[in-house]
């Protein structure tokens, strides 16, 4: 018999972190550059909905509602490859990340519609599923949290290379129950032995459909890091400037300090879970670029207007970009043998 | 066979760019439970954390740095299986991007009494999941060897080791090792007691690797072909000789690797002797000596005398601890001398 509902334990309120702060401390153009990135991965993700919707994808999972902490993070990243640059330990929602990297939005269209040119795997794997060794950005992959079993590995490599590059691990609030999240807690802290991993949980109060409060009794995510004698704080992720401040300061930290740092930023997520509950627009949830531009806007930094401008034009641009990807041909079935080993040539094992 | 892996390990740190050497007890002062560490430069001690050890390995592959990690035994890997199959295919779904060069190492299968948790096998799962090499040796020359070409591949490799023969010597010494056993003993084994002023002093050791996927003819025969690796290896030799005795000659292959397997060797031996058994202890149901019998009835139907046989554990959910038990789940001598017998013999 099924579990009367209403036995279940009430859901915990969840309370967001809105920092209310009417001043801009950051100079005009890193606050446009910062908007028209978040646009532009808004814009992005929308396309990539509308691919889906059109039978131009099987699937799409990515990162709307989250730009205001995502395009800061992007901006504090020291890219580049090999264990002197930062390494990224990424999952699905970190579209905005690439962009305020400086990546191309037309491979991000052409995994959605699993063309031979996706850059990041070829056609075979799901929309938001990165991976740039030229970055250190790791495959994305879809098991929950196995990023945290292994962002302690590239940071060892670098605390030894000496230097101030850093280990990035990014993941969702439910994640934080699996194991690999207290890996990254102990094996980050190991007493004299510390490693400059950044790890970030962008808590978006859901797991697909069961509410954060429902399943976990720690109020703030953040709070698991004082165990470790971690440095940790919760920030608001609908607030770009707070972001890249409260960012900037835990990146420094790592990079100077070669110490963990454990970051949980609150944010919305405004089209749900994944294609498979629907991608549909939620107005219940704060709309952090709404809410930017609003405040650029009054402050002068940028209009109404000219946003709409911006977001027309990359609205446009994508759907190019879509039409384009669309005419590319899908790989060849002969090519699922080919980067099975390294350094071996791609041939069934069985055939003789 | 632990003191080969321990030289292996040495040279690979020497000469092939390992960088890390760690897991549960493996670094100072116990160098492992069964002692594969000791005196090593780059072991260290991790939490205990399977997944955890797991996914640093990958990482630091992926840093560009050479891991060997270990399990302290195969049990216990079970809760990585999805970074296993992770580290297997992070080259292929980032369509060639990242290979990881990466070495795990665990004790396999039963023979020390270890009851239901220090005696699994992990072979058979190793077998489902692709992009990773494995190799299991059954000789100390075998492993010193195999471990060598592990430390230089590109891609991931399982190492399993048979706990059974962790401690056995071995007919052929590594090149370089001391005749006297008592001296190599006092070279590179750990005293008892006080270890912190303690250093190894290792023999001049040389590359003998032997490559990946190269089967060893162990006996050469006509009559019967029997395929094995890891503890039950010893038992196909000497039920071999046994054999020899009542007038029935066995060929013997050990295959040392289980991926890529040395397919040509077994073709040649069958094509041969027409009839063939396959032999380990993991669990028979979807085992990895099921897929070569598929394999062999496939491809050399008509060269074959007799079926394929499969000699392989019991599918039982454990090993139990009393002897009988053990006896009674695993093959043992007299299990492996009657089914090469009655394969043998076997008439339609
Ligand atoms: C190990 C694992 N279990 C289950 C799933 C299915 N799944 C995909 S996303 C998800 C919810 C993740 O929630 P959270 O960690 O909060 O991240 P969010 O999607 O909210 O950003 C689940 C259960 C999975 N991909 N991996
Ligand atoms: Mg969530």
């Amino acid at each position: 018999m099924a579990r009367d509902a209403k036995k279940l334990k009430p859901v915990k309120e969840f309370k967001p972190l809105i920092t209310k702060s009417d001043e801009l401390p950051l100079d005009p153009e890193r606050l446009r550059f910062m908007h028209e990135t978040m646009v532009k991965a808004r814009c992005l993700e929308e396309r990539l909905i509308a691919m889906y919707k059109s039978g131009h994808g099987y699937f799409w999972i990515g990162g709307p509602g989250e730009e205001a902490f995502n395009v800061p993070l992007g901006m504090l990243i020291k890219k580049g490859q090999g264990p002197a640059f930062d390494f990224c330990h990424f999952h699905y929602r970190q579209s905005a990340t690439l962009l305020a990297m400086g990546e191309h939005p037309l491979g991000a269209i052409r995994q959605m519609k699993n063309t031979a040119t996706d850059p990041y795997s070829g056609g075979r794997n799901f929309a938001g599923h990165f991976s740039k060794r030229e970055w250190n950005i790791a495959p994305v992959s879809s098991p929950i949290e196995v990023q945290y079993a292994m962002v302690c590995g590239t940071a060892l490599a670098q605390k030894r290379l000496g230097g101030d590059s850093i280990s990035i691990v990014t993941g969702g609030d439910a994640g934080t129950a699996e194991g690999d999240f207290a890996t990254s807690l102990v094996w980050s802290s190991r007493p004299g032995e510390e490693l400059p991993v950044l790890i970030l949980v962008t808590n978006n109060k859901w797991g697909i459909s069961t509410p954060y409060g429902q399943v976990q009794g720690v109020e703030r995510i953040s709070d698991r890091g004082a165990a470790f004698g971690m440095r940790a704080k919760t920030i608001d992720g609908n607030d770009p400037i707070s972001a890249y401040l409260e960012l900037k300061e835990a990146f420094e930290y790592v990079r100077t300090e070669r110490k963990p740092y454990l970051v949980e930023a609150r944010v919305s997520r405004l089209y749900g879970h994944s294609s498979a509950s629907g991608a549909n627009f939620v107005t219940a949830e704060a709309d952090c670029l709404a809410l930017f531009e609003e405040r650029l806007d009054q402050h002068g930094v940028r209009s109404k207007d000219e946003a709409k401008r911006l977001r027309q034009k990359y609205t446009e641009e994508f759907a190019e970009l879509a039409r384009q990807a669309k005419e590319e041909p899908f790989p060849d079935g002969g090519t699922i043998w080919n980067h099975v080993y390294a350094g071996e040539p791609g041939k069934d094992p069985l055939a003789d | 066979m632990a003191q080969a892996i321990r030289m292996a390990l040495h040279y690979a740190e020497e000469h092939l760019g390992v960088t890390d050497i760690f897991g549960e007890d493996v670094g100072p002062p116990l160098g492992g439970v069964f002692t594969c560490t000791q005196g090593l430069e780059t072991t260290w001690n991790s939490p205990l954390d399977e997944r955890g050890i797991i996914g640093t390995a990958m990482g630091l592959a992926m840093a560009g740095a050479r891991p060997v990690a270990e399990i302290q035994f195969c049990d216990y890997i079970y809760n990585t299986i999805d970074l296993l199959k992770l580290a297997g295919n992070t080259l292929w779904s980032s369509n060639g991007q990242w290979n990881l060069p990466m070495v795990v190492m665990t004790p396999v299968g039963s023979g020390i009494r270890g009851s239901i948790y220090h005696s699994h096998s992990f072979d058979a799962t190793m077998s489902h999941i692709p992009g990773w090499k494995t190799v299991m040796p059954s000789t100390p020359l075998d492993a010193y060897g195999l471990m060598l070409s592990a430390c230089r591949e590109q891609n991931p490799v399982m190492f399993l080791i048979p706990k059974a023969l962790m401690r056995v010597k071995g007919d052929e010494p590594i090149p370089g090792e001391p005749a006297d056993e008592k001296q190599l003993s006092k070279m590179i084994d750990a005293p008892l007691g006080d270890r912190s002023k303690w250093k190894a002093q290792w023999p001049e050791l040389s590359d003998a690797a032997i490559p990946l996927g190269k089967a060893k003819l162990v006996r050469q025969g006509s009559q019967l072909t029997v395929v094995s690796y890891g503890r039950t290896m010893p038992l196909v030799k000497k039920a071999a000789e046994t054999l020899a005795a009542e007038g029935l000659d066995a060929e013997v292959l050990d295959l040392r690797t289980l991926w890529p397997y040395d397919w040509d060797a077994i073709v040649e031996s069958v094509k041969k002797t027409g009839r063939v058994l396959f032999v380990n202890e993991d669990t028979e149901v979807t085992n990895f000596g099921e897929h070569l019998a598929r394999r062999v009835t496939e491809k050399l139907f008509y060269h074959l005398l007799a079926p394929p046989k499969v000699l392989a554990g019991k599918f039982v959910p454990g090993i139990g601890l009393a002897d009988t038990l053990e006896a009674a789940s695993v093959p043992q001598q007299g299990d492996v001398d009657a089914a090469m017998r009655a394969l043998a013999t076997m008439q339609p």
